[in-house]
């Protein structure tokens, strides 16, 4: 007979029954609602209505535009965090309170306040306008808003994971011969990897379904710079639901897919490391 | 015991304003939020005087199809004022609040007053911009909002059209690559009215602003009326917007008499004196000739010359229609 470890929740069955009726009304039900409606259309007239050039070029603005940003947060995320977590300096609270603005701002006046200072006659702008630069009302300023807006996902889940490092992991591999690069190479950056790739993953889902931010620096030009979401408000606008929650079952599919994959990749990363419990 | 009671005055209290209503609730839009701040209290003083009710006037205000749309799921308005007669149709055609001849139950088809389409230049008008021809010019920056999603951005490719097809020797083959060489020089595609403005005006982007007279107004009030010049081209297209009772909605929340004298009151030379000293042209001659110095004559034409809204829409402004295959073509370019 086999011991059986007593769970902190009650009953199985409850907590199970419990988890499932709140997931399905908070999210499965008005997830399912968009599908219900789109299968009021045909096949033809759906796949019309999705491959139609205007919006499949947003799609590659909406995707290409939201990859590029949660690479760049990668980058400067894990070096936010890496520096919140192994310096001290003057402000260091302060600094670390602000890297949460991007999520507790609406992102409307995040979009404003970048349209405003990329602006060609804003503070930044002014100074970059004749350099031939462009930044807002060009593809450019949609990639600087979503950075903008996803930048707390990377920070906020390396950072735990930085700051419960051992320091006697890099101790040992000090003692044993290892130069600096080498014990960031082979010692920290497994550890941090898996929340690395969550961050990344979550900035990456945040960026395709922002609007707000973008909608205002973006110049919203047909074929160069709509993003996917103004395409289903554009269809609101001609009180076209249908055509709408087309496009969002379509947006629906490709994130899921790529979550999928990406937690696929986390999986993988983790098992190869052997840390998968 | 007292609990008691106080959850029965609650109750009472919650229930009381369905006997005696007299909240008007008008949704609207964006650039009716100035004409309403003067009307709403001048229609109060009258209505308490007329029957002795007080009447609170509540507004919504938002982009046109945005505010039918709130309509269609649900928001119990009385009335209903917007930009465009396709947005109370919709509200008709998908909702069934009002029946579809609801144009005919006012006069002027439910329009109260018009606008028309000016082009908004900045101070000193470098680039010497006198009519819609100018816009196509190489250099010229325009500002327009996007046709798909904005009432007012309709109304600017319809008087951009006109003008080309109304030119000697002009058809629709060449309205259309009018058409297409203004739409060319447009920096930025607003979603609405109001950010095209703030594009022009804040951010200093673009030569030329098209947008409805009475925003041009409003554009004097904030932003000083030095800073740009408004230039009247040789024709434009006369905007109308129209106004509606919610059949269901006022039944049900037994409002019909406020509702109706709320509207009808607008042709009266109230408030058609109120329009006018909003910059919307009113209906009425004696105002009309009395603010004449305000409205410069000029040549103007109607929807109706495109058939109507609901054709103008499909032939247009559906997607795949002409709007649509303009941007194409001009992405491609």
């Amino acid at each position: 007979m086999r011991f059986k470890q007593p769970s902190v929740l009650p009953g199985f069955n409850l907590s199970l029954g419990y988890t499932l009726f709140y997931l399905s009304i908070i999210v499965l039900l008005p997830l399912s609602a968009l599908l219900i409606k789109t299968s009021a259309l045909s096949w033809e007239h759906f796949w019309q209505i999705i491959s139609e050039p205007r919006v499949v070029a947003s799609y590659k603005l909406t995707f290409g535009a939201s990859l590029l940003a949660a690479l760049v947060n990668l980058f400067t995320g894990l070096l936010v965090a890496w520096v919140l977590v192994r310096y001290q300096f003057y402000g260091k609270r302060f600094i670390d309170a602000m890297v949460d603005l991007p999520f507790a701002l609406p992102t409307a006046v995040a979009g404003i306040a970048l349209a405003t200072i990329y602006a060609p006659n804003g503070w930044i702008g002014q100074y970059l306008e004749p350099l031939g630069f462009k930044i807002a009302f060009t593809p450019i300023g949609i990639v600087i808003a979503l950075t903008f807006v996803t930048l707390p996902f990377v920070v906020r889940t390396v950072q735990p994971v930085l700051q419960d490092l051992e320091h006697e992991l890099e101790e040992a591999a000090c003692s044993l011969g290892a130069t600096r690069w080498q014990i960031f190479y082979k010692v920290i950056f497994p550890t941090i990897l898996p929340a690395l790739l969550t961050g990344f993953a979550l900035a990456f889902a945040r960026a395709i379904g922002e609007y707000g931010s973008v909608i205002f620096i973006a110049g919203n030009m047909p074929f160069v710079s709509e993003i996917t979401p103004l395409m289903i408000i554009s269809k609101l606008e001609q009180y076209d639901y249908l055509g709408a929650t087309a496009i969002a079952v379509v947006m629906l599919v490709v994130s899921f897919a790529l979550l999928l994959l990406i937690n696929g990749l986390q999986w993988w990363a983790a098992k190869r490391l052997g840390r998968r419990k | 015991m007292r609990l008691k009671s106080l959850l029965v005055a609650i109750a009472l209290s919650t229930t009381l304003p369905a006997f005696a209503d007299s909240t008007l609730l008008n949704v609207s839009y964006d650039v009716m939020r100035d004409f309403y701040k003067d009307y709403n209290p001048a229609f109060a003083k009258y209505w308490k005087a007329k029957s002795g009710e007080d009447i609170t006037l509540q507004m919504s205000h938002g982009g046109s199809s945005k505010q039918a749309r709130s309509v269609i799921d649900g928001l119990q308005a009385d009335v209903v004022t917007m930009n465009q007669h396709n947005d109370i149709d919709a509200i008709a055609d998908k909702a069934k609040l009002l029946p579809a001849d609801w144009a005919k139950r006012l006069p002027n088809d439910a329009a109260p007053f018009t606008s028309l389409q000016v082009l908004i230049v900045r101070k000193g008008n470098p680039k010497g911009i006198k009519d819609w021809n100018d816009l196509t010019k190489p250099g010229v920056g325009v500002i327009v909002p996007n046709p798909k999603t904005s009432g007012n951005g309709r109304y600017t490719y319809l008087a951009a059209w006109g003008y080309a097809a109304k030119l000697p020797g002009g058809n629709d083959a060449k309205a259309r690559e009018f058409v297409a060489s203004v739409f060319k020089n447009i920096p930025v595609l607003d979603a609405g009215g109001r950010a095209a403005t703030t594009t022009f005006m804040q951010r200093q982007i673009g030569d030329v602003l098209v947008t409805f007279e009475n925003e041009a107004e409003m554009i004097a009030k904030e932003f000083g009326r030095g800073n740009f010049e408004v230039v009247y081209p040789s024709v434009s297209i006369e905007a109308e917007p129209p106004v509606a009772i919610i059949d269901k909605v006022v039944d049900k929340k037994g409002t019909r008499k406020q509702a109706e004298e709320y509207l009808k009151y607008l042709w009266s030379p109230a408030g058609q004196e109120i329009a006018a000293q909003n910059y919307l042209r009113p209906r009425d001659k004696a105002i009309a000739a009395k603010y004449a110095k305000q409205f410069p004559a000029i040549k103007l034409f109607a929807i109706e010359e495109f058939g109507g809204w609901q054709k103008t829409q499909k032939t247009h402004f559906d997607d795949g229609a002409i709007y649509d295959q303009i941007a194409a073509s001009i992405a491609k370019r």
